[in-house]
């Protein structure tokens, strides 16, 4: 190390020139020590160093968004999804799905479960991407609106259509072409969520529920009713019943079903906002009637006979968790033929046999009633066309509309 | 909490008659600090600066974010969240209030009372330690449901009368309502108020009691004069150790409140990951951190034991 003088640089420095040849990727260039010596000033200022720690612009991350692909040499590829949204053996072990793609095509799948949160994902995913650096993730699963944002945002890649002739071809009509990724540029829709009314027979005790007007209005339920922490869940429902289309409504339109909630908490009507955890809420009879997810109703019905839902008159709303693949992941090719092989129709059915959310692929059924006949029957995972009709999407939001009405909203929960 | 600061004890000279100096001592206090000092400079005070920069930038996700000194941002913060201020600080206050009533009671007994029963009943206390406080919380769903048999039995008593009346309860449940928080609060705490109090309590010298029994002092004054005072230490360091967490906690608010009983925690939860304006979260954040230490600095005054926090 003598010849580089090390005591005349700074340890930031010494770093970067070490790197540079253990390395070819950081080799040093000009940029890279300059860099370095900003990150060693930034180190020592005080309150300087204090305005000198902003946040860079996400745009300025767009440059190089993807690294080179490896998935030639390395027959891998970094899965992030949610829990419990994958095909599961009885052992518990493994995954046949994930393990029949891994036989054909040779390329392992490093499987990891650790999505719990849209919003909390999106803060541990947020300074790698910010900083235009690999999140050590090839392919995550997003539910839409942050799919959204992500595309926005210019932090995800845009997929190799060639890689993907199934999907290309079996996407169902309905998911086909979302305001945020028209055409399916960049995302593919892993499963599909419904939004519905659930209720519990027994805590209902004979008080008819068939809409959200019965959920804010009814006295008997006083106290006794959940709504979701999800904005778009909870306000596209509402707008529904009161009439109007979740995919164009307008700002006047989302501060009228603020107050048209707003009514129902200042009344006692709605007892609380909750996530995922209204499931517990609802079996424990604490909640006589919610807003619920249909894929967690299905699965409270088959263990509870008192839970059951209804879809309301004026309609449901329809959400998607998307696949997509992050910028600078390094197997992107490995991760468009995972995406492909999931739009094969046997797979497909093996999956939503499992799970119990809206297959979006076309020509399931045949292959799901093979395997469970009840579920190719049931409306919520395969729908048929009245039940299609019906569903609704939530249109995209500017990044402005976003904030403000998140911030309504927030406000409407409580904080 | 004073003595982060404080200097390192000065080494003792260690066998001076021996001849080659061994100046290898002197630093050790040093670098046996280093690790601590590092561990602070990197996971407390990095943060903090980062933070309160963060506190004056104004931008968003897509322009980035920039400090512009924006000041106005704790104002608003302030003037906006102020009820979920109160509120944290009333159910904070509570929650210790209540943990100090149950604590001080069963840290006497396991002091002085226990004998061979002490460790089981230290063990009892800790135990709920062993699993997860989300848990914990969820339990109490359960127990606190409508239809449960506490709810049940608060109604045959009518004692949800008078709770309604108080404001601290809605219809006939408690799940949802201002004293579920509190109840959730003052149980994932207690445990932090009867460690102190028992470790302050335990040290008293039992000559002491008997002293003032000689003294013809009735039970009640033994321990008005000189047990309580003995075990102020204990008092101020689990009433801190229960007031600063619970004031800051958005756990319980969230799973066992309802819209009305949202904390400052809860704001801050939402606006930084739900709104995703990172300066106010962290205004706020500043806001809670400053009036904390006001009321800390302002309470161990008053108690006069500077010296044994």
């Amino acid at each position: 190390m003598e010849q580089f003088e090390p005591d005349r640089l700074s340890p930031a420095q010494v770093a970067a020139v070490r790197r540079s040849f253990r390395n070819g990727r950081a080799s040093l260039t000009r940029r890279s020590l300059l860099r370095a010596s900003a990150g060693g000033a930034l180190a020592v200022g005080g309150v300087a160093g204090l305005s000198a720690c902003g946040i860079p612009a996400a745009g300025n991350t767009q440059g190089g968004v993807s690294a080179d692909d490896r998935s030639a040499k390395e027959k891998t590829v970094n899965f992030s999804n949610w829990t419990e949204y994958m095909d599961v053996d009885d052992s518990g072990k493994h995954h046949p799905t994930l393990e029949q793609f891994t036989r054909r095509t040779g390329i392992k799948v490093k499987y990891t479960e650790d999505i719990n949160d849209n919003n909390e994902f999106f803060g541990k995913i947020k300074p790698q991407l910010a900083a235009g650096q690999d999140t050590g993730r090839d392919l995550i699963v997003l539910t839409d609106w942050l799919a959204a944002r992500l595309i926005r945002l210019g932090w995800v890649q845009k997929l190799d259509a060639s890689n993907l002739p199934h999907a290309y071809a079996n996407l169902s009509a309905q998911f086909r072409d979302p305001d945020w990724d028209p055409g399916r540029a960049y995302s593919y829709v892993w499963q599909g969520i419904s939004t519905v009314i659930a209720y519990n027979k027994k805590a209902l005790d004979g008080v008819e529920v068939k809409s959200v007007s019965d959920l804010l209005d009814n006295p008997k339920l006083k106290g006794r009713v959940g709504f979701l922490s999800e904005m778009r869940d909870s306000i596209g429902m509402t707008l529904l019943d009161m009439g109007k289309d979740p995919a164009t409504f307008t700002a006047d339109d989302f501060d009228a079903a603020v107050a048209r909630i707003q009514k129902g908490v200042d009344k006692g009507q709605i007892r609380r906002f909750t996530g995922n955890d209204y499931t517990s809420d609802l079996t424990s009879g604490d909640f006589a009637a919610c807003i619920a997810w249909a894929g967690d109703v299905v699965q409270l019905k088959a263990d509870s006979p008192d839970i059951d839902f209804i879809i309301p008159d004026s309609g449901y709303m329809t959400s998607t968790d998307n696949l997509l693949v992050p910028n600078k992941a390094r197997h992107k090719t490995n991760a468009e033929r995972l995406i492909d092989f999931y739009y094969e129709p046997k797979p497909a059915a093996e999956l939503a046999a499992y799970i119990n959310y809206v297959c979006p692929v076309d020509g399931v059924k045949a292959e799901l009633e093979k395997i469970d006949k009840d579920a190719a029957e049931n409306p919520l995972i395969i729908p048929d066309k009245a039940m299609a009709e019906k569903s609704h999407a939530f249109r995209s939001l500017s990044s402005k509309e976003e904030t403000e009405f998140e911030e309504k909203f927030a406000k409407l929960t409580g904080a | 909490m004073a003595t982060l600061t404080e200097a390192p004890p000065p080494p003792t000279p260690t066998a001076p008659e021996k001849k080659p100096p061994r100046r290898r001592g002197r630093f050790t206090p040093y670098w046996l600090l280093l690790p601590g000092i590092l561990w602070l400079l990197v996971f407390f005070a990095l943060p903090m600066i980062y933070q309160a920069s963060t506190s004056v930038q104004t931008g968003s996700l897509e322009e980035g974010y920039k400090v512009t000194w924006h000041f106005v941002t704790y104002w608003d913060a302030l003037s906006g969240y102020w009820p979920q201020f109160l509120r944290s600080v009333a159910y904070a206050a509570a929650a210790t209030v209540l943990c100090l009533l149950l604590g001080y009671p069963l840290a006497y007994l396991i002091a002085f009372r226990a004998g061979r029963w002490r460790n089981l009943i230290m063990i009892l206390v800790i135990a709920p330690f062993f699993t997860s406080f989300l848990i914990r919380t969820l339990a109490w769903k359960t127990i606190l449901a409508d239809g449960g048999p506490v709810v049940g039995a608060l109604n045959t008593l009518h004692v949800l009368d008078v709770t309604n009346w108080l404001g601290w309860t809605a219809g006939d449940r408690v799940l949802a309502t201002p004293l579920a928080v509190v109840c959730g609060l003052t149980y994932n705490f207690l445990p932090f108020m009867i460690l102190p109090l028992y470790t302050s309590l335990e040290r008293i010298d039992g000559r002491l009691h008997e002293a003032a029994g000689d003294l013809y002092a009735k039970p009640w004054v033994t321990f008005r004069k000189v047990t309580f005072p003995l075990s102020m230490p204990g008092v101020v360091s689990g009433t801190l150790l229960t007031f600063i967490p619970a004031a800051g906690d958005y756990v319980n608010a969230d799973l066992l409140g309802s819209t009305d009983t949202r904390m400052i925690g809860n704001v801050i939860q939402t606006q930084f990951l739900r709104i995703l304006d990172y300066p106010t979260a962290a205004a706020l954040s500043f806001i809670l951190m400053a009036a904390i230490l006001i009321m800390v600095t302002f309470y161990i005054r008053r108690s006069g034991t500077e010296d044994l926090v």
